[in-house]
């Protein structure tokens, strides 16, 4: 008697709903199951390291001692690479979404996303054959007069393949990562708030730095990490371009080592503890890259009440 | 603190598409000047032309003079942000920045070209800023929660708050209470007519019984059919549009025969 005829019957759309919700959960799980299972093969492969006898460690004192400079090597070769790529990067942007007419828009954001396109091993061949040798006067320029400034303390490279061409070849690598991004974020501002800055008496700049920067602030994040990933995970630009060594401050010498060269260079030649070795460095990337991620989340989350997303 | 607007010969375009033909209308200072008229006849269009807002759409000209107090907003020369500070406009849709807090909303405008204020003065001027657009008991407990957080009538009341902030002599309003209850929208009727004290207010509606509760004035725009441009038919007192209108088609309108 108490058929309510508003109960649904399994009608097709129904069905279709039910479909593709459970493929999208079936996506999200799989994703979620391949960074486990990425992380128990790496911590697997990785065990010898931590229980071996330090003296067997590559350097002889102990994991810890080995993976430090290069985890130090790697941070500053990332650092390097995102200072100069986001600002240029969302400047870049900037320009094309907001000052370049539309036509010139158009084909520079085209080249933009080419650039992005491009393999590392080119970025790498550019950065060993033009960049370092075209750095090596600055690089001299540098040491002799902010040489009292630790990063910059001489000799300077007479190759000049340093940690510094390292970051700047990098971020030449990221930039159209960022910029690509960020354009289309900016592009998204929602023209009733760029209308309200203008309305207002804003100057262009103005509506940017009251509309469209805090609107696309979240994906400007986003965009710098996935630019991140990219400058953390590179092997073959870096391998190419830095002439590695112990840890050192001084940005224009040879020296330094980021983790993701190391592996690359290493690993051909590595079997039975060296491979551990080489594996728990990935490890440590891995588990670098993740933290960098949860914190950049959390930067998004902490003006979520500000966000205009309520 | 307000100002006259004279219109001469206004043609408004997008690209080649000529939206509004031959406007002239002469706007008096601390009055509230209506717009009416169906849908696409170029009401927003045309008002957009007021403060410069009309060429921020890509393709968006004109050609003809909008005089402020005799200086024509279109002279080369003519930076259209000090324009856009004298004439503030209000938008159909409120538009609070949603990352600014309610306070930072109100003062928005003020700290605009480098302008610097002292915060006492910031503080008063957000309270006497609130309190003119009839929002400050409302939100006088929460000026540090975002401006997205209110309703929409609140939010609307806070973009006039907005507006008037920066002091503007003239108050451009498309359809402000289009998305607000009656309430509100007697709300923001109200605070139209103590603005006029102040400024000089034009306003778009749709409504017909907001036009004649608030305006002095009332300009019936009309379009022929699509793909022409609209123009202005009749401009004359509100209660002379409503009563006694001297051409048929704004007749045909404000009686609800239109169509
Ligand atoms: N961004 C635009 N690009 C091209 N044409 C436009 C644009 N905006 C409006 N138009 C055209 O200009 C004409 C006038 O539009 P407008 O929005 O000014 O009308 P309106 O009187 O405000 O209508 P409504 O009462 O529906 O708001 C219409 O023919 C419309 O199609
Ligand atoms: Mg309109």
């Amino acid at each position: 008697m108490t058929t309510n005829a508003l109960r649904r019957n399994g009608s097709k759309g129904q069905a279709g709903d039910k479909v593709f919700s459970g493929a999208a959960l079936g996506a999200g799980i799989l994703i979620l199951a391949t960074l486990l299972a990425v992380a128990i093969f790496l911590f697997i492969q990785a065990l010898p390291t931590f229980t071996a006898d330090p003296t067997l460690i590559t350097g002889g004192e102990g994991f810890a001692s080995y993976i430090f400079p290069i985890v130090i090597g790697t941070v500053i070769a990332a650092a390097i690479a995102l200072l100069i790529a986001t600002p240029v990067g969302i400047a870049v942007a900037l320009f094309i979404s907001h000052y370049a007419p539309r036509r010139l828009a158009a084909g520079l954001g085209y080249v933009i996303d080419l650039l992005a396109a491009i393999p590392s091993v080119i970025y790498g061949a550019w950065g060993y054959l033009v960049l370092a040798p075209a750095l090596v006067p600055t690089f001299q320029w540098l040491a002799a007069n902010l040489g009292f400034i630790p990063i910059f303390a001489g000799p300077a490279s007479q190759t000049g393949k340093t940690i510094l061409t390292a970051g700047i070849v990098l971020a030449v690598m990221v930039l159209p990562i960022i910029t690509s991004l960020s354009r289309e974020i900016f592009l998204q501002t929602p023209k009733l708030h760029e209308e309200a800055a203008l309305a207002l008496g804003a100057t262009r700049w103005e509506m940017i730095t009251m509309s469209v920067l805090p609107f696309a602030r979240p994906g400007i994040v986003s965009a710098v990490m996935l630019g991140l990933g990219r400058a953390l995970g590179e092997t073959m630009a870096v391998a190419l371009v830095l002439s590695t060594g112990g840890l050192i401050p001084s940005l224009i010498k040879s020296g330094n080592q980021t983790i993701a060269a190391e592996i690359a260079l290493n690993f051909p030649e590595a079997f039975g503890l060296r491979l551990a070795e080489l594996i728990a460095a990935g490890l440590v990337l891995f588990v670098i890259t993740l933290v960098v991620n949860l914190i950049a989340r959390a930067i998004i989350a902490r003006h979520k009440e500000f966000s205009g997303a309520n | 603190m307000s100002k006259r607007i004279d219109v001469k010969d206004l043609n408004v375009y997008y690209s080649k598409f000529l939206a509004v033909e031959d406007v002239n209308i002469e706007i008096e200072a601390k009055s509230v000047t209506a717009f009416i008229g169906p849908s696409g006849c170029g009401k927003s269009t045309f008002l957009r032309t007021l403060n410069r807002m009309h060429e921020v759409i890509p393709g968006g000209r004109v050609e003809g003079e909008v005089l402020l107090d005799g200086d024509n907003l279109y002279e080369p020369g003519v930076d259209p942000v000090t324009v856009r500070s004298q004439i503030g406009m209000v938008f159909q849709r409120p538009n609070p920045f949603p990352t600014m807090s309610i306070k930072d909303n109100v003062l928005a405008g003020v700290k605009l070209n480098g302008k610097k204020i002292s915060r006492s003065d910031a503080d008063s001027l957000v309270e006497k800023s609130l309190r003119g657009a009839n929002l400050w008991n409302e939100v006088k407990d929460r000026l540090d929660k975002p401006g997205s957080g209110l309703s929409g009538g609140q939010q609307q009341r806070l973009c006039i708050a907005r507006t008037i902030a920066v002091k503007p002599q003239v108050i451009l309003m498309d359809e402000p209470c289009s998305a607000l209850d009656p309430i509100s929208t007697l709300a923001i009727e109200d605070l139209i007519n103590e603005l006029k004290s102040e400024f000089t207010v034009v306003i778009v509606t749709h409504n017909m019984q907001q036009a004649a509760r608030v305006s002095d004035k009332t300009a019936f725009f009309n379009i022929a059919g699509t793909g022409k441009p609209g123009k202005l038919i009749e401009y004359a007192d509100t209660a002379t549009i409503f009563s006694n209108p001297s051409v048929k088609a704004t007749e045909d309108y404000v009686s609800g025969r239109f169509g």
